[in-house]
């Protein structure tokens, strides 16, 4: 019986969000008096042994090329396949995209309850208890998970990465053949961008920037910060900025740990997508604006005037 | 080709959300219910243009939920589809609702099952793919374009920090966001002949939940927003470096 940790690698790295789920799996490890494992599928450069430092006793490898490509069925075949080898009775992944995919499947498959989008550590001492954000992150609800084996997705920016000491045994694994049912035609990768849903940092703006032509000054922000660019829907609707930026009930919902609003009004379906971001800054003209009354911090004046002046002493502050 | 539509019913976003008994019920009083809006905006109508470019092809809609999902579903039916089923009885948990969709799936041999993005209440983001595992057929995820021909299905989603084109042969399920559909509303004419559409009931199959909600709780109230003077950016990034601790 051991807590299984799905670490995600890109590119033959380990991605930085897998470092999240990681602690947190170790986390829930300890405090079942278990060990934490972790599965990793596809090729990899960087040194494995180094997770570690993470808490990890081993790391289960399916290193094949064949598995560098996103499989939903095949990723889930592989891991319910090692959870039944390995008897593992926790089952930890990211809430993101691939999360999304896999865990439903394995919840399934498994038989095993599921609770996506969590974002604290579960309750053991009756049962399994886990958190999570409900009504697009206007109440919390505490939920049991009843079966033997058990299946959370980690929300990103939910969770601390503890740094501790130690190596992990790294155990290779036979790729089993597997075909895919889906062919990939083409995938575009947004170059050099930070993902959205997975931004520490996310630069946010609506209709007071006026027109696409002044979003210079949001990008600039947001380069500064390493932020993650986002906007409101009616800027997605008149293309100012692309679909995939638009946040809210009808876009994507996102919990960086900070979120920099300009010139948005701060309406409850765009609230909807950014509520559960740990601090939110706004700017607007508006004193009324709604936005201030879900701020933590706000300045009242033109974004115009303000941004540069904003992106200086940020700037300010890295060279320092 | 036969499509099922997932329609699940959620509380309007203006909605206020309290609880009751304990707080481990959602307290319904005085609330709007909706099409949830994935499943309205983008799974829906992405059905109807198929049809609109092939009639050929038919639009069951069905719902997991007890009487009060009637307007809903009557709704969804107004805005397009050929028949609604109802399985009647509380969506109890994912596993629960998706064990019901996959079971009226398998009866009525469907070769595409077009789900939301997310409830908006609950935000599972979770029952496409369990149905999909149910029925053993690919599962098309947070689905941004969707085009057909014959029986191979071309479609581009998202995927992290970016997008992917594939193709995949029916039968799958594909979860629908946005860019997948355009927007409409429905006419008069829909509204008027949805009262004639059928819409069946049906009993549940026996399904074990496989988790539940304890109790709900609502965040702190903000502590109130900190306003800083216009001409003093810096004083923002002071607090964000060492109050907030956020850069
Ligand atoms: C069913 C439904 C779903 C929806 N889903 C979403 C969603 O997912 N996401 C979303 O964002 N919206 C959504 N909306 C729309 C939402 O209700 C608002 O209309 C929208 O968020 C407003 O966008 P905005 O704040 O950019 O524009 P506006 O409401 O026009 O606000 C612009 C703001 O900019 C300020 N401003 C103007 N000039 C300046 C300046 N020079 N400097 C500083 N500030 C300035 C103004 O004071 C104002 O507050 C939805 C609506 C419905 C009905
Ligand atoms: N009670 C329900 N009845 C029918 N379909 C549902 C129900 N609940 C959810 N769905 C569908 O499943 C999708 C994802 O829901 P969820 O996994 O709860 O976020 C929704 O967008 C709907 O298309």
């Amino acid at each position: 019986m051991s807590v299984l940790i799905f670490i995600e690698v890109a590119n033959g790295h380990v991605k930085n969000s897998s470092l999240e789920v990681i602690s947190y799996g170790v986390k829930i490890a300890e405090k079942l008096n278990t060990t934490a494992h972790g599965i990793i599928l596809g090729t990899v450069t960087d040194d494995l042994t180094a997770l570690g430092k993470y808490g990890v006793t081993a790391i289960h490898h399916f290193s094949s090329e064949s598995l560098n490509h996103f499989d939903d069925q095949t990723y889930s075949k592989t891991i319910a396949a090692l959870m039944d080898k390995t008897e593992s009775k926790v089952l930890v992944l990211s809430n993101n995209i691939a999360g999304k995919a896999i865990a439903p499947r394995l919840s399934a498959r498994l038989k095993a309850g599921l609770v996506s989008g969590v974002i604290e550590i579960p309750d053991v001492n009756n049962g399994f208890v886990v958190k999570k954000a409900v009504f697009s992150g206007k109440a919390f609800a505490h939920i049991s998970i009843k079966t033997e084996i058990k299946i959370v997705t980690l929300n990103p920016n939910a969770y601390q990465v503890v740094v501790k000491e130690g190596t992990a045994e790294i155990i290779q694994h036979e790729v089993p053949a597997m075909n895919s049912a889906v062919k990939i035609i083409a995938v575009n990768k947004l170059s050099g961008e930070v993902s959205l849903t997975e931004a520490k940092i996310v630069v946010s703006a609506g209709r007071g920037l006026k027109g696409p032509e002044n979003w210079g000054l949001v990008e600039d922000l947001a380069k500064v910060l390493h932020a993650a660019t986002a906007c409101s829907r009616p800027v997605a609707d008149a293309n100012w900025r692309p679909h995939n930026e638009h946040v809210g009930q009808t876009g994507t919902t996102i919990a960086p740990t900070l979120y920099i609003a300009i010139g948005i009004s701060g309406a409850i379906q765009h609230l909807a997508g950014i509520n559960r971001s740990k601090v939110i800054v706004v700017i607007n003209k508006d004193p009324e604006a709604p936005f201030f009354k879900a701020a933590d911090y706000g300045i009242i004046g033109d974004a115009f005037e303000i941004l540069p002046k904003l992106t200086q002493a940020f700037q300010q502050l890295k060279s320092n | 080709m036969k499509i099922l539509v997932c329609i699940s019913k959620s509380p309007d976003t203006t909605a206020k959300i309290a609880f009751t008994d304990n707080n481990t019920k959602f307290d319904t009083q005085g609330v709007q219910w909706i099409i949830n809006p994935y499943d309205e905006w983008y799974a829906l109508v992405r059905a109807i243009e198929l049809k609109e470019k092939d009639p050929a092809t038919v639009i069951h809609l069905i719902t997991v939920g007890e009487t009060d999902s009637d307007p809903i579903i009557r709704k969804a039916l107004a805005l397009g589809g050929d028949e609604a089923i109802r399985i009647n009885a509380t969506s109890g948990d994912s596993y629960y609702t998706a064990a019901q969709i996959a079971s009226i799936a398998k009866e009525g041999h469907y070769d595409l099952i077009f789900t939301g993005k997310e409830t908006i209440d609950f935000n599972g983001s979770s029952i496409g793919g369990m149905v999909a595992e149910l029925l053993q057929v690919p599962y098309l995820s947070l689905a941004t374009k969707f085009e057909i021909k014959s029986t191979t299905c071309t479609i581009t989603r998202e995927i992290e920090g970016g997008e992917e084109i594939c193709e995949v042969d029916l039968p799958l399920v594909v979860s629908c966001q946005k860019g997948i559909a355009e927007a409409r509303i429905p006419n008069m004419r829909g509204i008027m002949a949805a009262r004639s559409k059928p819409l069946k009931v049906a009993e549940p199959i026996a399904v074990t939940t496989l988790t539940h909600i304890d109790r709900f709780e609502l965040p702190p109230q903000k502590s109130g927003v900190k306003l800083i003077p216009v001409d003093n950016p810096e004083e923002l990034v002071r607090l964000l470096r060492e109050e907030a601790k956020v850069i």
